[in-house]
């Protein structure tokens, strides 16, 4: 444990130097520019409006986060050398990878953490500046603590990303491994389109090989919950754990297989 | 770094690092993918306690060898041991330290904050870790730039952090990957020293080298590998006899007359300036008469060196020896 703490920090230590938490202002000025765009143009969407992007924000700043130093997170040791000294130290590749794992999934738990913060001093803000904290307009209060639930679930999908980028990134170039983990977040929107392929093809093969692809591929709707939360409709907490436990297991699939990939490596 | 008495540090019956038939294939081509012999069947033997110099030419297979002993990439064939263990052995990283070719660390994490990651990583206390650190900086001599991000050092600071974080461990086994690459010459008497310090400490050294130079001023035994292949390896006393092949003298303030009725002595004569000659005498002519002769015509001397066959001539003998037998084998 206290290797995997070692690494996981000095890869968080990496990101803040490397000014990725930079982006926390970019998200902060954004919500409040468009709230405040908002609050001129629209009659009694803009809370809505605004839980929705800044869910979005959150979503799309950590998509960027983990997948661009995800692909770097081993790959860049490699092909910087860095790694000749490292691995000659007492340490176990496995616990190289994981560690890496555990430091981006903290960067972006930070990283979150923050943007929570703000997401919900804009939401108090814009409650405040209208007059009331559940105006009979709203499907939902503006300080709903459901948006929790959402945010728990990005979360989940940020570290199923950055998985997958870990895994690319042991065998494969930055850049392939980027387009890759891109593909497999996009598929993985609509896996559950594949589920039912039956309906729209009659080919046995097509519709085992669908079958087979809806397990394999990454189930990222499942996960995505923006749109009950933001419309104040009930998420079941036992969905939800199910769904965290599916994200859970795909991990732990994902990173055996990038340490059972970096162990046979040869470092040329 | 609190050094350890004795030398060497422990009796150690079995040797320091062992390879028995060592070889790595990589594969290259990528349509047709072909086995490329990097290391061939490496026998080698290093006793504990001494300065090991691993010497040949570019591609000659050494850095291969020491990442097959660092376990950064794995044997096609054979076996190797440091200290009696194999070297997969993960116990045995807690008593070796690393210095890679042309190092290249965290550029983001100043020389302080590397070295306390990787002495982390060794379980060692924030005590133990501070003043480690600390006595390791100033032996390799990273000063005030300590606190200063990598990025900003140049390459000869980056290989003295390289040294340093090489022995975070102290180790009993220390691998050198071309030291002296991109010091300075005060850079490299600062690590031919430390190599002598560790040595003192009963600490096994084994590093790689192109400066012969270097090699033949430290190591009490050397390998030579040349395309995969080990060409010989030895204490340097064994392996040659760098005897005396002559004499060389300079001297000054002596006429041209009186050196023109000495030069039957000297096998040759080079005027260098006004009064000043080099003089090369044979093996069996006496310099000190000649000394005396030159003396008593009012020379005064500069300097007399014997001339011998150094560690370089013997590598360029063995590889051209090589070469030829490698050109014998194709025909």
């Amino acid at each position: 444990m206290r290797i995997l703490g070692c690494i996981a920090l000095n890869v968080f230590k990496e990101s803040v130097r490397d000014k990725v938490l930079y982006n926390l202002v970019f998200f902060a000025v954004l919500l409040i520019a468009v709230s405040f765009l908002l609050g001129q143009l629209t009659a009694g969407q803009d809370m809505k409006i605004i839980k929705d992007l800044g869910l979005a924000a959150m979503s799309w700043f950590g998509l960027f986060i983990a997948v661009f130093i995800g692909i770097g997170l081993v790959s860049k040791e490699v092909e910087r050398k860095s790694i000749y000294s490292l691995l000659s130290k007492p340490i176990r590749r496995e616990e190289l990878v994981i560690g890496k794992y555990l430091g981006l999934v903290l960067t972006l738990l930070v990283n979150l953490s923050i943007m929570t913060v703000a997401y919900y001093l804009v939401l108090g803000g814009m409650a405040w500046m209208m007059g009331g904290w559940h105006l009979p307009i709203w499907e939902a209060p503006a300080i709903d603590p459901r948006l929790i639930k959402a945010i728990v679930m990005i979360l989940l999908q940020l570290m199923m990303v950055t998985a997958i980028a870990l895994l690319f990134s042991t065998f494969s170039t930055p850049l392939l491994s980027a387009a890759l983990t891109f593909g497999f977040y996009i598929v993985g929107h609509f896996n559950a389109d594949l589920k039912t392929f039956e309906t729209v093809v009659d080919s046995k093969p097509l519709i085992y090989l669908a079958r087979a692809l809806y397990y394999l591929l990454p189930n990222f709707a499942a996960l995505d919950i923006k749109a009950q939360v933001v419309h104040g409709q009930p998420v079941p907490l036992g969905g939800l754990l199910m769904n965290a436990a599916y994200a859970l297991t795909f991990i732990g699939a994902l990173l055996t297989a990038a340490t059972l990939i970096f162990r046979q490596r040869d470092f040329k | 770094m609190p050094a350890k008495a004795g030398h060497p540090r422990s009796f150690c019956p079995m040797p320091a690092i062992l390879t028995e038939n060592l070889s790595k294939d990589y594969v290259t081509g990528f349509w047709r993918p072909r086995p490329y012999r990097a290391l061939d069947s490496l026998n080698l033997s290093v006793e504990a306690g001494e300065v090991f110099g691993f010497l040949g030419p570019n591609g000659a297979g050494k850095t291969t060898t020491l990442k097959l002993l660092m376990q950064l990439v794995y044997p096609t064939s054979g076996h190797a041991e440091i200290l009696g263990r194999p070297v997969g052995d993960r116990s045995i990283r807690r008593r070796i330290g690393y210095l890679p070719e042309s190092p290249y660390f965290y550029d983001y994490l100043t020389a302080d904050e590397l070295l306390d990651y990787f002495a982390t990583l060794f379980g060692y206390t924030r005590a133990e870790r501070k003043q480690r650190i600390s006595a390791l900086l100033d032996e390799v001599g990273i000063g005030a730039e300590r606190r200063m991000q990598l990025r900003k050092f140049s390459k000869g600071m980056l290989q003295r952090v390289g040294i340093a974080q090489a022995l975070i461990n102290d180790p009993d086994v220390v691998f050198l990957d071309e030291p002296m690459s991109g010091l300075d010459p005060l850079g490299r008497r600062d690590v031919r020293n430390l190599i002598l310090k560790l040595r003192n400490r009963g600490c096994t050294v084994f590093f790689s080298s192109h400066v012969l130079a270097d090699a033949e001023a430290l190591c009490s035994s050397v390998a030579i590998l040349a395309g995969g292949r080990l060409l010989t390896s030895g204490r340097i006393a064994d392996i040659h006899h760098f005897q005396v092949k002559g004499w060389e003298m300079v001297v000054d303030g002596v006429t041209d007359a009186a050196v023109e009725r000495l030069r039957g002595q000297a096998r040759s004569v080079t005027r260098i300036a006004e009064g000043r000659y080099a003089l090369e005498l044979a093996a069996e002519a006496s310099p000190e008469r000649l000394l005396h002769d030159l003396t008593a015509a009012g020379a005064h001397l500069i300097s007399l060196n014997p001339v011998r066959d150094t560690l370089e001539d013997y590598f360029i003998e063995q590889l051209s020896q090589h070469s030829t037998s490698r050109s014998l084998e194709v025909s």
